[in-house]
């Protein structure tokens, strides 16, 4: 390597606090070997708390059925639909990190896809719960979706854009799965040689399937993590186009618009990277990390947002632009109603959520600032669940037969579900913070020594 | 101490990854038939110094994404305009713009796991059977391991000679290759 190269990366901009290769593992490794703390316990017991009350409600729904939802004529869609796209838009951020700052060769990615990633697969598996316990049966609805010889001898529609749907996540699910899983084989070789504990370097023997750091190994490695990161380039810009394509292949008004794919893209990014900077802020206080996850990393990640919200704000107006263009009288009145009809209140949380707050982050204090970030990332996530109420509601509540209109409520039942994925959710990354290492150690000590004179 | 059969090689310990860079380069300019170096994360460069050819895997994942793509195309020609004809809104059977999502999902899908599978297959792993030649090599040290036919002697001394910090011999243990 020349030394041009190296002068790109100074360790003390991505790892601060002189941390030497040996730390890299003392730090990140360690709390996974200790007891958890008083915190994560009573994290995970409410965690566990909202899960049941989601999973209690959920049992009684499918034993009483689908009525006990706010959802009626016209509204076939609600609350679940909002809460699949919310959480499949959650994992997009993961995915932009692992692959997309990996082929621009952005470095500062290293301190934080990791624990990105990881929030990809549990928001991809959260949203999962939602189209199959909508479907009422949850127990057939495997059996309707997947194309597979049967008795009945028919096959999916191919045609329709809910079976792209099946295979855009489930696609989206198995890829980022095996790409998180491979970023972490050298990792786990790790905790297996720190292991002092049997049963621990038995489980940690098996998880990194005997990997010894070997460079004939890392070289196919390198390779094939270079290859997933092209493959799930494209990918993550499909998954969402898939899902908006639930709403932009039919032919209701507010949904009906080309602008959809790209729209539901920039808005995922835009929730996904607020969820991981609220998970982040989060982690890198209780864990000690700040020396890895530093201000910097965070502000980037700030500027993104930023970034992203403006491209959702460009969406809105654009999507009103182009309903007053059309001239079509339903279209312009879908639009209208959305804004100013009875879900007004939506519509503007929506807009000062996503497009008003995050033009705080125009000041360098505000993006290096924890608690203004985490208000910000709040707005956000919030503001992001809006969205696509405004979409999936706005857009039924009032259909083409003035009769059938009708004011969308949810009810105990949309709420108490919506509150257990939130608690399987963080379930899922909690007991990650215990057993798994948030940053992905081999990477960060190659940064390390890139930018270490030696 | 084991028997000279299961003797897997000598390793030598580095503590910089440019004193192994340079002690590798010579280890392959010594004509050693088998050696492999050990790190704690990719060092660049290391490729070259070692003569390793670049991975194969690419061609594996172009060929298994094609596969996917074909598969993917057929399938749904065949279920929706052969074994059961469905007429929607009045489409031709043979719809292939609505069939993209589906061919680019499992093109992607298909090339994935086969590249896994031949990342797998091209590191010998899993293995668990295999032992880590020292914890340190996950940890912070850098290793070089010249294996048979280069015997004991002759490779702890070269090991040696080029400046390692540590020379011992290592034994095969289990599915040790």
């Amino acid at each position: 390597m020349t030394t041009s190269e190296i002068t790109h990366y100074t360790p003390d901009v991505l790892v601060t606090g002189a941390k030497t290769l040996a730390d890299v593992n003392t730090d990140i490794a360690a709390p996974l070997e200790r007891f958890p703390g008083k915190i994560w316990w009573i994290c995970f017991g409410v965690a566990l708390g909202c899960f049941g009350i989601g999973a209690g409600l959920a049992t009684k729904m499918f034993m009483t059925g689908l009525g006990v939802l706010g959802l009626n004529e016209p509204n076939g869609w609600g609350v679940f639909i909002i809460n699949f796209v919310f959480w499949v838009g959650i994992g997009h951020a993961g995915t932009l990190i692992s692959a997309i700052l990996f082929l621009f060769r952005q470095k500062w990615r290293t301190a934080i896809n990791r624990a990105a990633e990881a929030m990809t697969i549990f928001a991809v598996m959260t949203a999962l719960l939602f189209p199959v316990i909508h479907t009422g049966r949850p127990w057939y609805a495997v059996f309707w979706l997947i194309p597979y010889p049967n008795q009945r001898d028919l096959w999916v529609n191919f045609r329709s854009p809910l079976i792209w749907d099946v295979f855009a996540v489930g696609t989206y699910f198995t890829i980022s799965l095996v790409f998180w899983y491979i970023g972490l084989v050298p990792d786990l070789a790790s905790i297996r040689d720190r292991a002092k504990h049997k049963l621990r370097k038995f489980i940690y023997t098996i998880l990194s399937l005997g990997w010894r750091g070997s460079n004939k190994n890392w070289s196919h490695y390198e390779s094939a993590y270079l290859l997933f990161a092209g493959l799930s380039t494209p990918l993550v810009l499909s998954v969402h186009s898939v899902v908006s394509f639930d709403f932009a292949v039919s032919s209701v008004p507010g949904w009906h618009t080309t602008i959809f794919p790209p729209y539901f893209v920039a808005g995922a990014i835009f929730s996904g990277f607020a969820m991981v900077v609220t998970l982040l802020v989060i982690t890198r206080e209780v864990f000690g990390l700040k020396n890895y996850i530093t201000i910097g990393h965070l502000e980037k990640m700030n500027k993104i947002i930023m970034a992203t919200g403006l491209m959702v704000g460009y969406a809105y107006a654009c999507e009103f632009f182009i309903a007053w263009y059309s001239g079509s009288s339903f279209e312009k009145f879908a639009f209208v109603n959305r804004a100013f009809g009875p879900y007004w209140w939506a519509y503007w949380i929506m807009a000062v959520c996503n497009v008003l707050v995050p033009q705080v982050f125009w000041f360098k204090k505000a993006r290096t600032s924890i608690p203004v970030m985490f208000v910000v990332a709040l707005f956000v996530n919030i503001g992001m669940w809006f969205e696509r109420f405004v979409i999936v509601v706005t857009s039924l509540h009032r259909d083409f037969l003035p009769s059938s209109w009708r004011y969308y409520v949810p009810t105990l039942f949309d709420w108490g579900i919506t509150l257990g994925s939130f608690g399987w959710f963080f379930i899922w990354f909690l007991l990650f913070v215990r057993f798994l290492p948030v940053i992905a150690m081999s990477e960060i000590k190659g940064v390390i020594k890139e930018g270490g004179a030696s | 101490m084991n028997s000279g059969k299961n003797f897997a090689g000598v390793i030598g310990f580095f503590d910089e990854p440019r004193a192994l860079l340079e002690a590798t380069r010579q280890v392959r300019d010594a004509n050693f038939a088998r050696f492999d170096s050990f790190t704690p994360y990719p060092v660049h460069g290391m490729d070259a110094a070692q003569g390793i050819k670049r991975s194969r895997i690419p061609y594996v994942t172009f060929v298994a994404g094609l596969c996917g793509f074909l598969f993917a195309f057929w399938f749904q020609y065949w279920t929706m305009a052969v074994d059961w004809p469905l007429n929607v809104g009045g489409k031709p059977f043979n719809s292939w713009p609505a069939f993209v999502p589906v061919m680019f999902e499992l093109t992607v899908l298909v090339a994935g796991l086969s590249t896994l599978v031949a990342m797998l297959y091209f590191n010998r792993l899993p293995n668990v059977f295999r032992r880590g030649f020292d914890p340190s090599i996950t940890r912070d040290r850098f290793a070089l391991l010249i294996e048979p036919p280069a015997s004991e002697k002759e490779a702890t001394e070269f090991l040696e000679q080029i400046g390692a910090k540590e020379v011992r011999a290592v034994y095969a243990q289990g599915w040790f290759e």
